[in-house]
């Protein structure tokens, strides 16, 4: 596995304007009656690609997969995969298969039956059949369980008989609708690990539909951040999550500070924003809005730090308050500080040493402070 | 614990005698050696070697058979179209209507739908006898049919067939495969229920059928008209022992079905 970790590093095809998307969704719009579910959506994935939707309930993300599945024919616009235009082709004859957030087993089929439905479709000799499921239920390890039925299966034998029967008949693309949802946290994240092994192994294009951000950050090599129909932001997991390209982004991935302002200095490769709550801050940024332009800075928990004494910095990047909260997770925690003009932020440290000496507690006087490159500036 | 009160008791004794009484009574006197119905002479079985002499008798019994179940079998076949059209195409035009009439003849008198049958096959020359009531029994029992298939249908998981047509099944594919085995259980006991109501059927018979194609319960109800004999007696302990052990059967197999699930369960979530 050392190999593919170093592949995965360099795996990149989005940022090489030569390569050619496996699936491209071209301005795809799909109505039901007045409801706009996807709206004007233009997409690439690439082949061997880990493609994750999120967003919200009813931000299209399910609606985008059932068309790529073929269950919705889009209201306008469409869809190539691998150099096909896949309009008007039913689902039967699409090669894409789906894993369905209820698994969808068919109850009345054994797990080895349920898992030879799509090849006897394709009239696959018997012997093949036979071949190719035995592989099967040896990568999902459930080789014990071929006789059983679905309700003799308990809910991650079940997922695991799904993804079998989803990829059984090597289809180009894997389509993946909320596959973990019905999993406990544990088995779930398990589970993520074991289908990344297996998109590497198979050298398959995933694309994931989820709700949990977690989820996608951990699998996908790409997330399209969806809202409205409309895909927000389509980056890495790390570009999502450090530099979000707009408020709904960084408010809707992890916890974050937002401190609206506006511009008051400009320098080389930085910007000051003067602070509603009354500080100044220099934060750096590459494309900074003109002067007495309107611009907020958006700032993770973890990049801000809580001291007893003034920092350095200050008081650019630093404000006083006093601790309002806090909560002790384990392996951080985290501090609510209210700052002079009211206004709460969070602020988490890593719990790095057993014990800390003389902890911070409750109202007690605080300073909090972060670098310059710790935020970023979105334009309102 | 519940206690037993007298109240109780008393309840479930009259609320049993009221239901079983009569039929107890008729079973009772089926055994009875004198002609008389109602005066019990002693046991005996003479009514019911008399029974299988009786050619008319036997006849009607076989039409009866006969017209049960050919004609649940092509009321099964409508109805679960019917009860699919309805589930399935929730948006055509008149739907409303459409289910509406599905729905009617459960509770039109039957006096009406004999009678409005009897007057179209007059008005299309159509000789009644045996196809006519095959068509009558059809008709009414189809609707039967497509309320209990529409109502397993409203709880059936949709995602099977996609699963089934993302897997490359054509739509006949998915039906045969995926969606007829899924609710066989349902048709089945549709099946069950217009074969029973085929059976039993009197008013819609009377009117819709002809000579030669008279029906046991037609032919029951003509030789009452003349007394009650022990050999009606007889005819009818034999249907009802059909009846009950028909229901039985059906029981004990969901019984044991239902604790094979529950033991299948539990082995599942002991691994």
């Amino acid at each position: 596995m050392k190999s593919l970790g170093s592949i995965r590093r360099s795996f990149a095809p989005w940022a090489d304007p030569t390569s050619v998307p496996f699936i491209a969704v071209k301005n795809v719009t799909k109505k039901f009656g007045d409801f706009v579910a996807v709206d004007d959506l233009s997409l690439n994935i690439y082949p061997r690609e880990f493609f994750a939707l999120l967003g919200a309930s009813g931000c299209g993300k399910s609606t985008l997969l059932r068309m790529l599945a073929g269950f919705e024919q889009p209201t306008s616009g469409e869809i190539i995969l691998d150099g096909q235009n896949l309009a008007g082709i039913p689902p039967y004859k699409r090669p894409v298969n789906m894993m369905f957030q209820s698994y969808a087993l068919f109850p009345h089929m054994t797990v080895e039956n349920n898992i030879a439905f799509g090849l006897k479709q394709d009239g696959m000799p018997k012997a093949d059949i036979a071949e190719r499921v035995d592989q099967m239920l040896k990568l999902v390890k459930l080789d014990k369980f071929s006789k059983r039925k679905p309700h003799q299966l308990s809910g991650g034998q079940r997922q695991r008989v799904a993804l079998a029967r989803s990829l059984a008949k090597r289809p180009k693309v894997l389509l993946l609708d909320e596959p973990l949802g019905a999993l406990d946290k544990k088995l779930r994240e398990e589970t993520q690990f074991e289908l990344m092994d297996l998109q590497q192994e198979l050298g398959l294009t995933f694309v994931i539909v989820t709700h949990d951000q977690e989820e996608a950050m951990t699998m996908a090599d790409r997330i399209a951040v969806m809202a409205h129909g409309k895909v927000v932001q389509v980056a890495t997991p790390p570009e999502i999550y450090e530099a979000p390209n707009s408020r709904f982004v960084a408010d809707f991935i992890g916890d974050v500070n937002i401190f609206d302002g506006t511009v008051s200095a400009v320098g080389e490769g930085t910007v000051e924003i003067a602070t509603q709550t009354g500080f100044t801050v220099r934060v750096a940024s590459s494309e900074p809005p003109a002067k007495g332009a309107k611009a907020s800075l958006a700032i993770r928990p973890e990049k801000i730090r809580v001291s007893r004494d003034q920092p350095a910095c200050a008081p650019l990047n630093a404000a006083q308050g006093e601790i309002w909260d806090i909560g002790y997770l384990g392996d951080m925690t985290v501090f609510h500080v209210k700052l002079k003009d009211g206004k709460v932020i969070k602020a988490s440290s890593l719990n790095a040493v057993r014990a800390v000496e003389d902890p911070l507690g409750y109202d007690q006087e605080v300073w909090i402070s972060f670098d310059e490159n710790a935020g970023v500036v979105l334009k309102d | 614990m519940q206690r037993w009160s007298r109240f109780n008791i008393a309840s479930i004794v009259f609320g049993f005698a009221f239901l079983y009484l009569p039929i107890v009574l008729l079973v009772v006197f089926s055994f009875n050696e004198s002609k008389l119905v109602t005066v019990w002479a002693g046991f005996s079985t003479k009514w019911y070697v008399q029974l299988f002499h009786n050619q008319a008798l036997l006849d009607a019994a076989w039409v009866t058979i006969r017209v049960g179940l050919v004609s649940a079998t092509i009321a099964t076949v409508l109805g679960t179209l019917a009860a699919l059209a309805m589930t399935r195409y929730t948006r055509f035009r008149g739907r409303m209507l459409f289910s509406g009439m599905i729905y009617a003849p459960l509770v039109m008198p039957e006096v009406i739908t004999g009678l409005s049958m009897l007057l179209l096959f007059v008005a299309i020359g159509f000789d009644r006898g045996f196809w006519t009531l095959m068509l009558a029994h059809i008709t009414f029992t189809m609707c039967f049919v497509a309320v209990v298939v529409q109502s397993r249908l409203l709880s059936f998981d949709r995602s099977i067939e996609e699963a089934a047509m993302d897997l490359g099944a054509t739509p006949v594919a998915t039906f045969l495969q995926v969606t007829l085995p899924v609710i066989a259980p349902a048709v089945f006991s549709g099946w069950v229920l217009a074969f029973t109501l085929s059976l039993d059927d009197l008013v819609i018979s009377s009117f819709t059928s002809g000579p030669g194609a008279t029906t046991l319960p037609m032919r029951i109800y003509s030789q009452v008209r003349l007394g009650v004999t022990p050999e009606i007696n007889a005819v009818c302990t034999i249907l009802i022992g059909i009846v009950a052990m028909g229901v039985l059967i059906a029981s004990v197999v969901s019984r044991r079905r239902e604790i094979q699930r529950v033991k299948d369960e539990q082995a599942a979530f002991a691994h």
